[in-house]
This record gives C-alpha cells, structure tokens and sequence, in this order.
C-alpha cells in the first residue's frame, strides 16, 4: 500500500507529437493517498485507461514521472511494480481451477505453500468463493470470474494499489450492485489504494471517497462525490455527473452582474476577473436542476414537458430558445403554463470558457 | 415437444446422394472386391475373409504400416512443435502481417506432384542444388536414391517444408484470438514466459491445434503423389508408405482382392485413430 503521486505526466501514441491535440494525457498532476479508494471518471476515449496502464508499467509515458511512496518508479516494469489491475473483461487462467488461479500470483514470486493456502483461503472467504474453490475457473459466470480476477490481485498482501478498469462491464445489471458493494466492502478490510476508473457517475460515486474527472486528456475536477454535484468546478464536471446533468446557459456580463436572456442573475459570489477582461471569452451559467424553484418572480418561463420518473418530476421549460430542466419534488405544473424560475444564488455560478469564475461567499470572507 | 416439420429431412436428400454417388457406392465396390477373388475376364470366386487374414499376418504388410507410423509419427513430432514455434514468433499486428502470411501459405498452393518433382531436382547429387551442395561442397555422402536415410531425410524435410505452414496459420489465428488484457494480467501477475505459454497461450490454441494435429495427421497418414513422384518408394522399399504399397498391390500386381481388403484396413485404421484422437481432445470440453 503507497502513496501514488504522478508529476508533469503527457502521453501520446504518436511517436513525434507536434501539438496538445496529438497528446492523449495532457499534464497530470495528482497525488493518491495511502488506502484511499478513488475514482477515475470520464466519457470514453477521455485518456483515464491510459493513465491507469501508466501507473501499473503497461504503458511507459512520454513525459512525467510516477512515485509510489516517493519512489520513483517510471522505469519499473508491471511485475516490479507490485500493484493488481482488474480488467474489463474477466481475466481466468481457463486450465486452472479457482484455487490455482488465485494462487498463481503467489506462485510466481515464489511464496511458500502453507502460506499460500493461508492467503487464498483468507481471500476466498472474503469474496464468498469458497465452495467454488476446487471447481474449474472455465466454467463460472462473468461476476465470479471477475471476482476471482480481483482475488488475484487482492491475494498478495503488499501490493501498492489495486486498479479497476470498468470491471463491471460485462456483469449483468443486477449483480452489478451487489459486486460494487463488495467492493466497498472489500476496501473497508484490506485498506489498500484502489483506484477504479469508469464512465459510469453511479459507480464512481459509490466506490469512491475522491473523484477525479477527466475530460479531452485533462483533470477537470477532483473532490468527493459532494463537491462534484454542489459545486462543479468545470461546466464538463456539471453537465457529465448528474441525471439530469447542470443547466449550461449562455450569459453576457455587464458591470460585474451576469444577464441570462435580458434577465439579471444573482451569482453565488463575485466575478472573478477574465484574463483579457474586455473581450471577456464565453461566459455561461451552470444550475443544476436540483436548485431551480417556480416562483411568483423570477425568469418567466412556459413548461414544455414533464417527466415523472417516481420519486420526482424533470420539467423541461422553454426560455426564449434556451430549454431549462427543473427537478421538482410533488406536483408539477401543466405541460404550456407560464411559470417563473428562481434560482438559488448559493448554487448559481458563473463559467468563463468552461472554468468556474466567480468566488464562493465563504471563501471571499 | 413441439412436433418436428418432416418434410425438412427432403432438404438433405441432394448431400445424401452426393455422398452416395462418390462415397458410399465406391466403397461398397471395394468392400466386394476384398471378399473375391478374380483371375480376370470379369470372373470372381467368394473369398470370405480370407485376404483380411492373409493381409493381417503379412510380413510385407507389417513393414509397410510401421513405415507410415513411423513417417507421420516423425512428421507430426517435428511439425506441431515447430509450426507453434513459428507462430508465437510471427508479429501479431503491424505492416509485416500480410507478407508472414503469404509467404506462409505459399507451399501449402503448390501442387502435390510439383513438391515432389521439386524436391526430387533439388536434391539429385548431382545437379540438384541442394544435392550437390552437399555432396561436392559439403563433401557430405547424400543421395536419396541410393540411401534409405538419405531417403527419409529427404521425403521427412519435403513433407515439414509444404506442411508446417498449416500448423503454423491455425496456430496463429489461435494466438490472435487472444484479448491484450490476458498478457497484461499474466506481467501483473509475474508470470514467466513459459507460464503465459503453458495457461494462456496453450490453452487458447488448443482447439486448433487440435484440428490442424488431426488434418496433419490424415494426410500424412494417407500421403501418396510426393512420395511416388520423389522416391518412388526406394530406394528398395526403404520409403514405401502405405498408399504406395497399396498402389503397387492393385495397379502394379493387378490384385483387386488383396488390395480391396488392404484399402479398407487402411481406411479403418485412419478412421479409428482420427476418432481416438478427436474424442480423447474434446471430451473435457463436453463436460
């Protein structure tokens, strides 16, 4: 178990890379603490698999370099590296039974067999494959094989982290839940790193206790599953995580106060200076739905639709041209009614080219 | 149970006579040839069993069949190694695919008869290249027309040259099949080379490798054109495969009786080691 921390880290698959577009990881800085259990969050294609395969040795990078407990270990292939990657299809030694396929890590950096039946049987126990343990690993179903190929990396007690590539996209959706709490459950013993990267907001946010956010090669955002919903530091991080995601709406500044369709905005602080202030680069507002009210004032609006999906409803409604989603708890106004939106101003923010841009009251105190 | 349409078993009725017109019907000829006995003139007497018994406890017959075990034994022994050899070291992705490809397949297109005629010019002592490389260069004494190992050598070199290439492509669409992920898992995992050959690498080939150790097999076992056309079965006898027994038997002495009951041993023999094998291959995967 280690400290992870990544300095200056580029990658491209290009053997000559000419612009920022050929680089696939664009200047990753993190640092992962002990015991941790983290999330790597982003769409397909964002660079997170990339970035996983760096630090487990699969992948060496173009620039940067990887510590684990300050070590630096940029050189060090896979097997030096003593770290576990589960992968997203479930990975079994067909010819072996359970019991072999969890011993085989053990095996192979030579452990002694009493030692070994310690461990898998601990493992096991721990997984509940217990009784599977002397069956055959061809012949189980993908959510025990993939829960053998995490025993596998769990088996040996000092690796430095466990990675998860999408484990679960191969498990049926309703033992889906009942692995990712195991998961959860199997962090809270071994108390080792794990990092588990997805493109799914559910799992990233159960798993982990920090999410980092990818977008287009980059960190976008990095918090708990609470600062990524209340506060979205990127326009990416509101629209991607949520159901549905922020409302992104087009803004101009004037003297310090931002006009949303001719109507003036109360924002949750003060603008943050652009840096070429006058040509001022695309400012937006980002409200979630979750903090939109109907009102006697405010923004008037028309409902458009109505979506009740149980426990509350999504009303799309029309401003101008821009459609704004309200999540509404109990009764929803009729589809074509004239309403007026209030926005909550501790949860209403200013975005300048994606980045959030204005300051938190607390924060400016 | 839902009942079955009938009328579907008419769809098969065109394959059943097509295997009957150029299967079933020929055999049954040579099932009647090996139970008579002729002198000619279209005139045959009952024989019962006994060219099966005389064949059986034939000396000539012995020595010919332990010549094709020990021919397709050797064949398969160098072939099946070396072919999966070949593939693990062949690029599994990148612009030198194709060319290792083709120029894998390439013996496979040549005629039987053409390997032979091949293979005989190149190793004639004299003016083959090979032959005289070795004889007048070399100064080592290799003439495949005098010398039973010399012989064998040479028909054992011919059939790994044409043939490895099979176990070579099946093997190799095997190795492809397998998800990046696996080695991965393997380096993470610390297993040695031999290791991801022995639980990944073994196991995802073992299907074809099956298929290509039974086709290698078969036509090794019934091998025949490259043989005749380059040793002929010499020197002496020293490489009279079965087949080629057979052939001197029915076209050579005109013994349709003997050599009806020979061609049926034959064809059992191969059948029964072909269904050994494949079942003895498959059996844990029915489980």
């Amino acid at each position: 178990m280690a400290r992870i921390t990544l300095s200056q880290l580029r990658h491209s698959y290009l053997p000559r890379p000419t612009g920022p577009d050929d680089y696939v990881l664009k200047d990753i800085d993190l640092d992962w603490h002990n015991g941790g259990a983290y999330a790597l969050l982003g769409p397909s294609g964002c660079g997170k698999s990339t970035l996983l395969n760096i630090i487990s040795g699969l992948l060496a990078p173009s620039e940067g370099r990887i510590f684990f407990d300050g070590r630096d270990v940029t050189e060090l292939p896979p097997e030096q590296r003593n770290i576990a990657q589960v992968f997203q299809f479930p990975v079994i030694y067909d010819t072996m039974s359970v019991y072999n396929n969890l011993a085989f890590p053990l095996r192979n950096r030579g452990v002694d067999e009493a030692v070994i039946k310690d461990r898998v049987t601990k493992i096991a126990e721990m997984l509940d494959v217990t009784e599977m343990l002397q069956k055959p690993a061809a012949g189980l179903s993908p959510d025990n094989k993939q829960k053998i190929s995490m025993g596998r990396g769990l088996v040996r007690d000092d690796v430095n982290v466990v990675m998860f590539d999408e484990p679960l996209t191969v498990i049926d959706p309703h033992l889906k839940w009942t692995l990712r709490s195991k998961l959860k459950e199997l962090h809270q013993k071994v108390r080792a790193t794990m990092i588990y990267v997805t493109h799914d907001q559910t799992e990233a946010l159960t798993f982990a206790d920090q999410v980092v956010v990818m977008e287009d090669g980059q960190i976008v955002q990095i918090g708990t599953p609470v600062e990524l919903f209340e506060r979205p530091t990127h326009t990416f991080v509101g629209h991607f995580i949520g159901s549905p995601g922020m409302n992104i709406l087009p803004c101009t500044v004037q003297n310090g106060q931002a006009l949303f369709d001719g109507h003036p905005v109360v924002l949750e602080g003060p603008i943050v200076a652009g840096p070429a202030d006058q040509s001022g680069g695309l400012t937006q507002i980002g409200i979630r739905p979750e903090f939109i009210t109907f009102g006697e004032t405010g923004v008037p609006a028309t409902v458009r639709k109505v979506a009740d999906i149980g426990r509350h409803s999504v009303v799309d409604t029309l401003v101008g041209e821009f459609i704004i989603k309200v999540i509404l708890e109990g009764a929803a106004p009729a589809q074509g009614s004239a309403v007026h939106l209030r926005f909550d101003p501790s949860k209403t923010r200013l975005y300048r080219d994606g980045w959030i841009a204005t300051k938190e009251l607390e924060a400016a105190e | 149970m839902k009942k079955a349409y009938q009328k579907a078993w008419f769809l098969v009725l065109p394959v059943l006579l097509l295997v009957a017109f150029n299967a079933l019907i020929p055999m049954m000829t040579v099932v009647n040839y090996s139970v008579q006995e002729t002198f000619g003139n279209n005139l045959f007497f009952w024989e019962g069993l006994g060219w099966f018994e005389k064949l059986l406890n034939s000396d000539r017959f012995h020595a010919a069949l332990g010549r094709q075990f020990m021919f397709t034994g050797l064949i398969l022994v160098i072939e099946v190694p070396l072919g999966i050899a070949i593939a693990l070291a062949m690029p599994r992705q990148g612009i030198w695919v194709p060319f290792f490809l083709v120029t894998m397949a390439l013996p496979m297109l040549i005629p039987w008869n053409v390997v032979g005629a091949m293979w005989n010019i190149f190793t004639l002592p004299d003016i083959g290249l090979l032959g005289y490389f070795m004889n007048h260069t070399l100064g080592i004494d290799y003439d495949m027309t005098q010398n039973p190992f010399a012989a064998w050598v040479t028909i054992i070199t011919m059939d790994v040259w044409h043939w490895t290439s099979l176990v070579v492509l099946l093997s190799y669409a095997g190795l492809v099949s397998i998800p990046d992920a696996y080695y991965q898992a393997a380096k993470i995992d610390g297993a040695t080379r031999w290791a991801v050959f022995r639980y990944i690498q073994l196991p995802k080939m073992k299907q074809v490798l099956t298929i290509a150790i039974l086709l290698r097999f078969m036509d090794s076992f019934n091998i025949y054109t490259e043989i005749f056309v380059l040793t002929g079965g010499g020197p002496g006898n020293s490489t009279t495969l079965l087949s080629i027994d057979l052939v001197k038997i029915a076209l050579g002495q005109f013994d349709l009786g003997p050599a009806a009951a020979m061609s049926l041993i034959y064809f059992a023999i191969t059948l029964l080691i072909s269904w050994l094998f494949y079942t003895l291959m498959t059996k844990d995967d029915l489980k």
